[in-house]
């Protein structure tokens, strides 16, 4: 067996190993069903709610919501990037303010937002772009640092204009950066607009486990949780999968 | 010992370089007429302490010619490519390429190899190579058989479609030198191509290159900080002098235009190396303060 | 050929002030746009603030939010750099947790926090633990990254002065890893007030992000702005003082 799949084995048999203690443990009693129920009890829970298609409103407006984010933080985040990196005097003007961004805890304003915008998916929206729209502003902006002189001079040398520049040249050679920018803007999309419905919404899968919750459902509850964190963890897998496929032929050096 | 290759030093050097402007603006000039020639060229760079790069420097090459460029580290060999290249400007004097002035853009019929490896990661090497006609609006057929042709030139037809992280450093740079080559300049600058290779490597890559020249017939102007490379490769070589960097020598070779790597086992050799070296030896010791650098 | 030179710091202060202004006339100008009832103005948040910080109940809520922060951010801290140190020095166990860890960072953990609530109850402990969950994760990954990508010879160096295993930690690993350690503990600094905070928001009788709820919750929209504005304040602050930290510090030279 080869190293890596000795890594994927273990990393697999830790997770394998996890669920198990948790079942065996809930179904020992040793921990209580109001506390937690046992991961196959989710999992049915689950099954049954996808199959009678109560979810299926809550989906949609999550998965609305977190595609209008991602969309508009990467439609807006790489013109900015790139924009600002050409204009250093600007740029450094937003120095500060970019380092200090994510020192702020942006779900502070959701409550604000609400009342700006009403009670519906826009305050979501403006959530989760406002928490992606930076991170994929800075992996541009990173990825532009990083083109190698020696590109810029050979684009000069086959006397490319600004605009073809950009396109043959320095996006090409940031693609991983801008990748990661990406991954970056839907995981924070995803964590914005699921914390924002969590909070205060009035659908929504993040609504869907907090209403549960207070309404003492624990097999609606856990069965969404999963459904949330499933979905995530799926997504950001499939998103490294594809990265690590494109990526892999730039990187065998 | 053949008399012919036996080296010829040339005019001392602070003269004024050959003719100038009979090249006229002719696209192809004819072999011994000037194809490229710097007069007076300087090169500052501005700050609060402007630091002078480069010159006065006048040079004058020759249509066809093999012309080295040595001398010691930081005396502002790369800041003469990139004024001759048009990818920067001169403080003072002027650069004509085939009788135009040079002033800011890269010329067409220029080809540069630069040091770093410049290929493109998110290309195949096929489509590296044809990056530059591609982007000319080159017929694709056009295209197509000369890329062929410098994928087989380049001993680089089996990796045509690899992708530059897949290959070894000589490589990568070849598959420079495949993508410079397809645009057919009449002109190519080399700055340091192998810096970052290996000494038998080196050598052989030398003997490409020497093939490369007789085959396209262009004019090469080649800066390396090895002499070896420099005596065994050119026509002449042009020694500078430590920052900021002026002609103090212009060595002709003498060597035959049928030549390779094996001219280094030859005893003329070491008296072009020889000589090289005794010119340099001082500047060098200015250049990195070593003892005697005031002596 | 570098005209992305770094400003000199004077330039940078003045340039942060500009920000500052433009802030607040967005903000002035949001307000003018939304309206008394959603957004109070900047004049508006500060007399609140100033009314606020006379009464002890405020005082009461920010001391409840800083012990939780404290004791979050310690847990965090300590949590972080051992798991991080121990991955990191443990090549294999490195390798099979980083894809976990990194798959935690990016799944939103506020979905966890009802399991939270249900066992630690409601109160100091499950902000704490929330704070927590958030935090040590980047330390973690920071560290270990930091551990793993040292330099292999400074290793050998070690061994070769035959120093050991708990000196080579003292004397090389830990000075030559320091700088990626604090960025890592800058961020999870950022991520231990977002969970403390999200975590009054949801369910809690105390702490600022309580007020900023409870101040939609009663319409009190000037309240509300004047926590906002504390937090951010706080916030930003705490991390240009790290940032100062840092660079006096950690990065001279």
């Amino acid at each position: 067996m080869s190293r890596s799949a000795a890594v994927a084995a273990a990393r697999l048999a830790l997770l394998a190993g996890a669920v198990l203690a948790l079942e065996l443990l809930c179904r020992a009693g040793v921990i209580q069903p109001l506390t937690l129920i046992p991961p196959s009890a989710m999992a049915a829970a689950l099954a049954g709610l996808l199959w009678s298609g109560e979810l299926n409103a809550d989906l949609i407006h999550t998965g609305g919501a977190v595609a209008a984010s991602l969309a508009l933080a990467v439609g807006l985040g790489l013109p900015l990037g790139v924009a600002v990196h050409g204009l250093p005097r600007l740029r450094r003007a937003l120095d500060p303010l970019l380092a200090a961004y994510y020192a702020v805890p942006t779900f502070v304003f959701y409550p604000l937002l609400v009342a700006i915008l009403g009670l519906n998916q826009a305050p979501l929206i403006v959530l989760g772009t406002a928490f992606g729209l930076p991170a994929m502003m800075m992996a541009t902006l990173n990825g532009l640092d990083r083109v190698p002189p020696v590109l810029l001079r050979t684009a000069r040398v086959h006397r490319l204009g600004r605009l073809d520049t950009l396109a043959s040249i320095v996006l090409p050679s940031a693609a991983p950066f801008l990748f990661t920018g990406c991954k970056l803007a839907l995981a924070y999309a995803v964590i914005g607009i699921i914390a924002g419905e969590f909070i205060l919404a009035d659908a929504g899968l993040g609504h869907a486990i907090s209403f549960a919750y207070d309404g003492f459902e624990n097999r609606t509850m856990y069965a969404v949780m999963l459904l949330v964190l499933g979905l995530a963890t799926g997504l950001n897998l499939l998103l490294h999968l594809w990265e690590t496929r494109l990526m892999r032929r730039r990187a065998r050096a | 010992m053949r008399p012919e290759a036996r080296p010829r030093v040339g005019p001392g050097t602070r003269e004024a370089p050959g003719p100038r402007g009979t090249a006229g603006a002719r696209d192809a000039p004819g072999p011994r007429e000037s194809h490229a020639v710097l007069s007076a060229v300087t090169r500052v760079y501005p700050g609060a302490r402007p630091v002078a790069a480069l010159g006065p420097v006048d040079l004058d090459l020759r249509a066809g010619e093999f012309f080295a460029v040595v001398g010691p580290s930081g005396c502002g060999k790369s800041t003469l490519l990139d004024l001759l290249a048009g990818l920067s400007r001169p403080t003072a004097g002027t650069i004509l390429f085939e009788g135009r002035p040079v002033d800011g853009a890269v010329p067409e019929g220029l080809g540069i190899v630069f040091q770093e490896d410049a290929s493109f990661p998110w290309l195949t090497v096929r489509d590296n190579i044809a990056f530059g006609l591609r982007r000319a609006g080159t017929d694709p057929a056009e295209t197509a058989r000369r890329v062929d042709y410098a994928l087989g030139f380049m001993g680089l037809a089996d990796f045509a479609a690899a992708y530059p992280a897949q290959l070894s450093g000589g490589m990568r740079q070849r598959v420079c030198i495949a993508r410079t080559l397809v645009t057919r300049p009449r002109l190519i600058l080399l700055d340091e191509p192998f810096g970052a290779l290996d000494q038998q490597t080196r050598l052989l890559m030398g003997d490409e290159l020497l093939r490369l020249w007789r085959e396209t017939g262009a004019t090469v102007l080649l800066i390396t900080h090895a002499l070896d490379e420099a005596a065994m490769l050119s026509d002449r070589v042009g020694v500078m002098s430590s920052r900021p960097g002026r002609f103090i020598d212009l060595v002709e070779t003498g060597w035959p235009r049928e030549r390779d790597s094996r001219l280094v086992a030859e005893a003329g050799f070491g008296t072009v190396t020889a000589r090289l070296w005794a010119r340099l030896r001082d500047e060098s010791l200015k250049a990195i303060g070593g003892p005697g650098a005031t002596a | 050929m570098s005209g992305a030179a770094r400003p000199p710091a004077r330039t940078g202060g003045r340039d942060a002030l500009v920000a500052a202004g433009l802030l607040l006339a967005l903000w002035q100008g949001l307000h003018l746009y939304a309206g008394d009832a959603a957004l109070a103005s900047p004049a508006a948040a500060l007399g609140a603030l100033r009314q606020l910080a006379g009464t002890a109940a405020f005082w009461g809520h920010c001391a409840a939010t800083a012990q939780a922060f404290a004791a979050a951010l310690a847990l965090s801290a300590a949590i972080g750099l051992a798991l991080g140190l121990w991955l990191g020095l443990r090549r294999f166990a490195g390798e099979v947790a980083e894809p976990l860890l990194a798959g935690l960072y990016a799944i939103p953990k506020i979905t966890l926090y009802p399991v939270i609530l249900l066992v630690f109850g409601l109160g100091l402990g499950a902000k704490v633990a929330f704070g927590v969950i958030h935090g040590f994760v980047p330390i973690a990954l920071f560290t270990l990254g930091a551990v793993k990508s040292l330099d292999p010879v400074l290793l050998r160096t070690a061994r070769a002065l035959r120093l050991s295993r708990a000196q080579t930690v003292r004397f090389v690993l830990a000075p030559a890893a320091l700088p990626e350690i604090v960025a890592g503990l800058r961020v999870g600094f950022s991520l231990t007030l977002l969970g403390v905070l999200i975590g009054e928001m949801f369910a809690s009788q105390a702490g600022l992000g309580f007020l900023i709820v409870n101040g939609t919750a009663l319409h009190n929209v000037r309240l509300t702005t004047a926590v906002i504005l504390t937090v951010v304040v706080l916030a930003v602050g705490a991390n240009a003082a790290l940032l100062w930290l840092d660079r006096r510090y950690v990065r001279r030279g």
